[in-house]
């Protein structure tokens, strides 16, 4: 029988989605018929109070945590997030129950073996309960105490070769999608540049001294599988410069129903015989495309690389051989100011070893933040405030036609007098000689 | 400025500060009247020496002298 009961949350098993409700429950049953004989280093029933106390927030509609603490590894202003209960008494399963971020493989994928590790220590000590993954994209470990935390760090740091990832006011773990690893459409090794710019910065993911969250995601391709548009300060998004490959062949094999579009994705419902005018070229943004006499053209100058005819049509078409990145900043979630997508600061930079192209534009973005950055500003928000103009001068990109979306969108562009041939002094006399009073 | 001034003149000023015990990094940096990026040094290294310790929400980073404020008691690894 369960320690508490807990009519409410029974009710979110009701529901038609898979429910963490039941998932907890399993947990609990689990710890307390421990089959495996574990050494729980925690209270064997921290599930059935993290249940207990759930419940009671809903009954008093407020929660029960205490949020945040000085907790922590040595050496460490991340990676561990404190939470506490406020009612340990009826709760002493989760009087403490502190969340640790595990920095995730890159393109989060890793072996069987890895993962019973993970888990073996988690069940060991802590409670078992994981999140795969958090937003940011780390392994999440939920719920253990403060005596467990520098034992897990050893264990991971010694036995798994893992770190622990970012939180608070640091550089947070960066994030990647699979790369060249595993999908041909990846125009750079995100998984190197991740490694490697997750290495460079240790000290900014351990030691925190942002004004705020600084988020890096990497994406190999337009298709923008990790969201770095969307909510990273630096988003790192694959391009190529010149003409996407066209194999005619494989095109009139797709006209002609021998290949399925989408790679045979959407092949639950019959959508009828593939229509390459409809599907395809009237779905260009830029009507950058042309299908004639069994032949398709691509105006490369108008192509926005949005990624859609090459989505329907993998095996026809290609990504460029001239690839890169695109470097887009300022994205951020909408606690302040409404949710922002990242705006494009570098059109196309190489990516390649040692990237110190790339380390220039990050360290001279960070020296304008963490000076003029207000207290919990994200770049995004700085950008607002201080303006594109400033973000150019800070990292002595020079403004190109790529950064307006449209012509004369801001007319807000401020000259300086240097900038002026003769200054802002004139000549009255000689200007009154055209112009009357 | 070497380490042991950051530390003295830190110290003297966060333990003016009547009603406060956290604060954020970039109030560090102004005490010291130096850049963040060069006071980072100087202040980790307080950390690591154990004067001051870091104080987090999960999403925001503070600073305060160790064993100060109410948190502290809190944590007091019972």
């Amino acid at each position: 029988m369960a320690k508490h009961k807990t009519p409410l949350l029974d009710q979110l098993e009701t529901g038609p989605w898979p429910s963490f409700v039941s998932d907890i429950k399993r947990q609990a049953e689990f710890r307390k018929a421990n089959q495996d004989k574990i050494d729980y280093q925690i209270p064997v029933d921290v599930c059935e109070d993290l249940l207990g106390v759930l419940e009671l927030s809903f009954v008093h509609r407020r929660t029960h945590w205490k949020h945040g603490g000085i907790v922590g590894v040595f050496g460490y202003g991340g990676g561990v997030i404190g939470r506490y209960c406020d009612q340990p008494e009826m709760f002493p399963g989760v009087a403490h129950f502190h969340t640790l971020r595990v920095n995730q493989p890159g393109g989060k994928f890793y072996t069987t073996e890895y993962l019973r590790q993970l888990c073996d220590l988690w069940d060991f000590r802590g409670s078992g309960i994981t999140n795969m993954h958090g937003s940011t994209g780390d392994i999440i470990f939920l719920g253990t105490q403060t005596d467990q935390l520098e034992e897990i760090f050893y264990e991971l740091t010694h036995t798994l070769n893992q770190d622990l990832g970012g939180s608070g006011s640091n550089l947070r773990t960066p994030s990647d999608c699979i790369g060249q690893a595993r999908c041909e459409w990846s125009c750079y090794d995100t998984q190197a540049l991740c490694y490697d710019l997750t290495q460079e910065y240790q000290d900014e993911l351990h030691r925190p001294a942002f004004p705020y969250k600084f988020k890096f995601k990497f994406d190999g391709c337009p298709n923008c599988c990790v969201a770095s548009i969307a909510r990273a300060d630096i988003s790192f998004v694959g391009t190529w410069k010149d003409d996407i490959r066209i194999d005619q062949e494989a095109v009139a094999a797709y006209v002609g129903g021998e290949f399925p579009p989408n790679g045979g994705a959407h092949a639950g419902r019959d959508w009828g015989p593939f229509d390459i005018r409809k599907e395809v070229i009237d779905l260009c943004p830029t009507e950058c495309m042309r299908y004639e006499d069994g032949k398709l053209e691509i105006n490369t100058p108008e192509c926005t690389r949005c990624m859609h005819c090459i989505n329907v049509m993998p095996r026809a078409l290609r990504v460029g051989d001239d690839r890169g990145c695109s470097l887009l900043v300022g994205a951020k979630a909408p606690i302040l100011d409404g949710a922002q997508m990242s705006t494009l600061l570098v059109p196309f930079i190489k990516v390649e070893e040692p990237y110190d192209e790339i380390k220039e534009v990050i360290e001279n973005i960070w020296d304008w933040w963490m000076e003029e950055g207000k207290n919990r500003e994200r770049l995004g928000e700085l950008m607002k405030r201080q303006g594109m103009q400033k973000l150019l001068e800070v990292t002595g990109i020079k403004a190109d036609a790529r950064h307006v979306q449209e012509p004369r969108t801001n007319p807000y562009i401020f000259w300086k007098e240097e900038e002026v041939e003769g200054g802002f002094d004139r000549d009255i006399n000689e200007f009154r000689k055209y112009h009357q009073r | 400025m070497d380490q042991a001034e950051a530390n003295e003149k830190i110290v003297e000023a966060l333990q003016k500060k009547k009603g406060k015990t956290k604060f954020y990094f970039n109030d560090l940096a102004k005490i010291l009247d130096m850049k963040p990026r060069v006071a980072k040094k100087l202040i980790n290294k307080m950390v690591e020496d154990q004067i001051l310790e870091y104080w987090s929400s999960g999403s925001t980073s503070l600073y305060g002298l160790k064993g100060a404020g109410k948190q502290a008691a809190a944590d007091g690894e019972e």
